[in-house]
């Protein structure tokens, strides 16, 4: 039998924040302290089930002796830090990054999450200008299949599914983003269709995606009927039948119609992370 | 990797050709029946993955474009996902996607020194006689403006260059493209002067032969620092107070002796020879007139942080520097200053030449690395840094052109009478670029501590006496001055204490009859276009800027676009990834601090 190797031993660190002592474990990162010590922060590219790449800046915290803010999301914490959550410095490049990106995508159908940090920044992009007169990404959706839509106005680059599909989960690399800058989007090579892509319909890509622009097919098209409605919307968990893995699924139903599958991205198993079987092959239960 | 999805489509056959040379040394990433573990394939396709930007090359000049099935052959033997890879190829300025309209893409400066001296008109001229033209950022070239690169299939690339500004026509550059030469472009009107240390072989010495670079006292600073030893060059170095010339003026000896320092092998040494900074032609001057000076620069380099492989990353858009410094490193093989056991000792170095291929941002360390790994060249959020990780994970220095250099000079002379030239801690001389409405445009050297009035002077003063409006220090992430810094003294200190940069030396000067609004908006549309898009900061209030700029030129800004311009240029600077968004909104809000949009206001 192999031997595991154990790592040195980790030491405790002590930092600052928003005023308050707090004991961490070295190799920490902010956001871990800000989320164990209850300080709200906003992320849009952080998710706990994968790799940071800290790209949309909107954890960002003061850090005293930084030039800039750092990304709380990837930094780790050190001993002595002294970090501020909430600084005016803090809330300014906050606010302004969504209103970038508000200015410039739909958020419209983000996470509820993500709605209330909006609110919570006043964010308001109107002095940008109006949406006709400045660059938007603007498009109509791809809707390639059945199981799938890629709404990509509504993709505020946050490399999360790029992370889903590629080394975080799935080793499909089925997108990466191209192109540079403004124009940087999510793609397949040469934007070939999904079908004729790598893509082996996971489904991962949608189960990260913190702004409605990777949707099943089914939420898609009950939203443009105007159908959709979360409220009523019950969640039921259960234990994925097609193998002996044991992936828990987290079936959405409305209206006595299974129309979404999720798995939560704490659970030991699946991280959140499901196959085409579990997140898709669920029609049999109701024809 | 068998477990990658590939397309059907299939390369030609010179394509293939193409990509089979490249690898013929290691041979493709397949994995081999034996070999059931993945590991042994995952590291067979790490050691390919750096070959992904060179066969991209490949495919380009082969096919004129980034062909399906080029790419596709290219991800098969490297073992790459195709979606990767398509995003690394859409990345660069220089990789068409689509198939091409002509044999020949003539790729047109229209930036901020280009603009003055009628790229423009030059741009409609070529499209009028039927070429397929591309308007490009800085050539580096802004001492013989405008600038052309010609992008050639299945031959070598061409750059067209006037005798002086505002004087290449479509008419020279059919001759450019029948003739088929390089013009040899190093404009260094201090030629043969005394007292140049930098410069002092550019334009003197055959830059093709090593006979005639070894007369000029070429390999002496090598063979002094084999026999002193690492840590007394790191010591020499250190002493003569050098810092880094690419912008940030950071202490050399002190990287070095970081890196030195680190336990971790294999060490690397990378020369930033990426110099994309508007303004900026020095490091090209230094390859094309002295390119063997670089080479010996990074073996010393090499061997006091103790790194046996160097990386030179050229900007793709310097086709005679690519092919002096190509020669340097083969004549410098031969004659046994690189490869093993070099000058009859126990150390080993060799440097591998990469071609970038029009992005700006990948003149950002950690941006580069990822270029050479064969990533997209975005940036990595900083610490860790690249003395402990940088290329490839691994310890790294990284240098500028014009820094390391210097560092032939220190050896030579000594740190501590090196450290006597300039002032205080901005010691040695300075190379500085001289472009826009002086009359001898060009690349000056001269020490630390001169003012910038002389600076323009010795160029010769303005055109026609005209008064100046403003003169761009420091390129496009510099800022704007007016006449009254004529008497700033050219330091690290003076200049930070005035809240200006030397950036990488460039001293563009304007007259009173330019255009500055429509300056400045070219250089907020030189950030739109160049930023790597990866954080939110920068992508979007790049273009954000870019288009308040476009209303104060079209006379129509909103009320409140001064107070946006300065809220974007705060968080640009406090959250974006790099030096790229951080510098973005400088130059912009100098110039409307100074009042040089005013025409339009």
């Amino acid at each position: 039998m192999n031997e595991i190797p154990v790592g040195a031993p980790r030491s405790q660190i002590e930092v600052q924040i928003d005023g308050k002592q707090v004991k961490a474990v070295e190799g920490a990162t902010i956001l871990n302290i800000c989320q164990k010590e209850g300080i709200d922060t906003p992320t849009l590219c952080w998710a706990e089930n994968l790799t940071p790449v800290n790209v949309c800046r909107v954890c960002v915290v003061e850090v005293e002796g930084s030039r800039t803010l750092v990304p709380s999301c990837s930094r780790p914490a050190e001993d002595g830090m002294v970090i501020s959550t909430d600084s005016d410095r803090v809330r300014k490049s906050r606010k302004l990054v969504f209103e970038l990106l508000d200015s410039s995508v739909d958020m419209d159908r983000s996470t509820t999450e993500v709605k209330e940090w909006m609110e919570h920044y006043e964010v308001d992009s109107s002095r940008m200008g109006s949406k006709n007169e400045i660059a938007t990404v603007a498009q109509p959706p791809k809707i390639q299949d059945s199981l799938y839509v890629r709404d990509y106005e509504r993709c505020i680059l946050c490399y999360k599914c790029v992370e889903a599909c590629g080394e975080d989960a799935q080793y499909t690399f089925a997108i990466a983003t191209a192109g540079r800058g403004f124009d940087a989007h999510i793609s397949t090579e040469f934007d070939v269709s999904l079908p004729d892509s790598a893509c082996v319909y996971c489904g991962n890509c949608i189960g990260v995606c913190p702004t409605g622009a990777l949707v099943f097919k089914t939420e898609h098209d009950m939203r443009e009927e105007g159908t959709w409605d979360e409220e009523t919307q019950e969640v039921t968990t259960t234990v994925c039948s097609f193998c002996g893995v044991g992936c828990n699924l987290e079936l959405h139903v409305q209206d006595e119609k299974i129309v979404k599958v999720t798995s939560p991205a704490d659970h030991s198993v699946t991280s959140g992370h499901l196959c085409i079987k579990g997140r898709f092959g669920w029609q049999h239960v109701q024809s | 990797m068998s477990d990658l999805k590939f397309g059907t489509e299939e390369p030609t056959a010179e394509e293939k050709t193409a990509i089979d040379e490249l690898l013929s040394e290691i041979g493709p990433a397949e994995i081999k029946l034996d070999e059931r573990f993945v590991v042994s394939g995952r590291t067979r396709v790490k050691d390919r993955r750096r070959l992904l930007l060179p066969a991209l090359h490949e495919l380009q000049n082969t096919s004129g474009w980034i062909s399906p099935g080029g790419l596709n052959y290219a991800c098969k033997v490297l073992g790459i996902p195709p979606a990767e890879a398509y995003g690394v190829a859409t990345f660069y300025h220089l990789f068409s996607h689509e198939s091409p309209e002509a044999k020949d893409l003539i790729h047109v400066c229209d930036d901020v020194a280009c603009r003055l001296f009628g790229a423009e008109t030059l741009i409609e001229d070529l499209k009028d006689s039927g070429h397929k033209v591309k308007p490009s950022p800085c050539l580096g070239q802004c001492e013989r403006a405008p600038s052309v690169l010609i992008q050639r299939t299945n031959k070598k690339d061409l750059t067209a260059v006037a005798e002086s500004n505002n004087s290449l026509t479509a008419v020279n550059i059919e001759q450019v493209l029948t003739s088929e030469t390089l013009t040899p472009q190093m404009t260094v009107p201090q030629k043969g002067s005394e007292g140049l240390s930098l410069l002092s072989r550019v334009g003197v010495v055959d830059p093709e032969s090593i006979e005639g670079y070894m007369k000029f006292n070429g390999y002496d600073a090598l063979k002094k620092a084999l026999t002193i030893g690492p840590d007394k060059v790191i010591e020499e170095v250190t002493t003569s107070k050098l810092s880094g010339r690419g912008g940030a003026a950071f202490p050399t000896g002190v990287k070095w002796r970081a890196v030195a320092d680190q336990v971790g092998r294999p060490r690397h040494l990378v020369c930033n020879a990426d110099e994309s900074e508007p303004g900026t032609f020095k490091d090209r001057t230094i390859m094309e007139g002295d390119p063997f000076a670089l080479i010996e620069a990074m073996t010393i380099a090499g061997f006091s942080i103790g790194a046996e492989q160097g990386w030179l990353y050229l900007r793709g858009e310097y086709p005679v520097a690519a092919e002096r410094l190509e020669n340097a490193i083969t004549e410098s093989r031969k004659n046994g200053f690189l490869g093993e056991n070099i000058a009859g000792t126990e150390f080993n170095f060799d440097i591998h030449l990469y071609k970038g291929a029009g992005a700006y941002i990948c003149g950002e360390e950690t941006a580069l690395f990822n270029s050479i790994e064969g990533f997209r060249g975005e940036p990595r959020n900083k610490p860790p840094f690249p003395t402990t990780h940088g290329l490839f994970g691994e310890p790294t220095a990284i240098n500028n052109v014009e820094t390391l250099v210097n560092v032939l000079s220190i050896l030579t002379l000594g740190g501590d009478k090196y450290a006597m030239q300039g002032t205080g801690n901005s010691t040695g001389t300075r190379l500085f670029c001289l472009s826009g409405r002086v009359v001898n445009p060009g690349v000056y050297e001269h020490p630390f501590g001169i003012t910038l009035r002389e600076v323009i002077e010795t160029a010769g003063g303005v055109v026609n006496s005209k008064k100046i409006k403003a003169i761009l220090l420091g390129g496009a992430a510099g800022s704007f001055v007016t006449s009254n810094y004529l008497d700033l003294p050219m330091t690290l200190e003076d200049t930070r204490e005035a809240g200006v940069s030397l950036g990488s030396g460039v001293v563009m000067v304007f007259d009173e009859s330019d255009d500055l609004p429509d300056t400045v908006r070219r250089i907020a549309q030189f950030f739109r276009d160049e930023s790597c898009g990866q954080c939110v900061p920068c992508r979007v209030g790049t273009v954000r800027q870019e288009e308040v700029l476009a209303r104060f030129t079209r006379n129509a800004p909103f009320d409140t676009d001064e107070e946006l311009l300065e809220d974007l240029s705060v968080v640009m600077k406090d959250a974006s990834i790099c030096g790229l968004g951080h510098t973005a909104s400088g130059a912009v809000l100098s110039a409307i601090n100074l009042g040089l949009l005013e025409r339009t206001r």
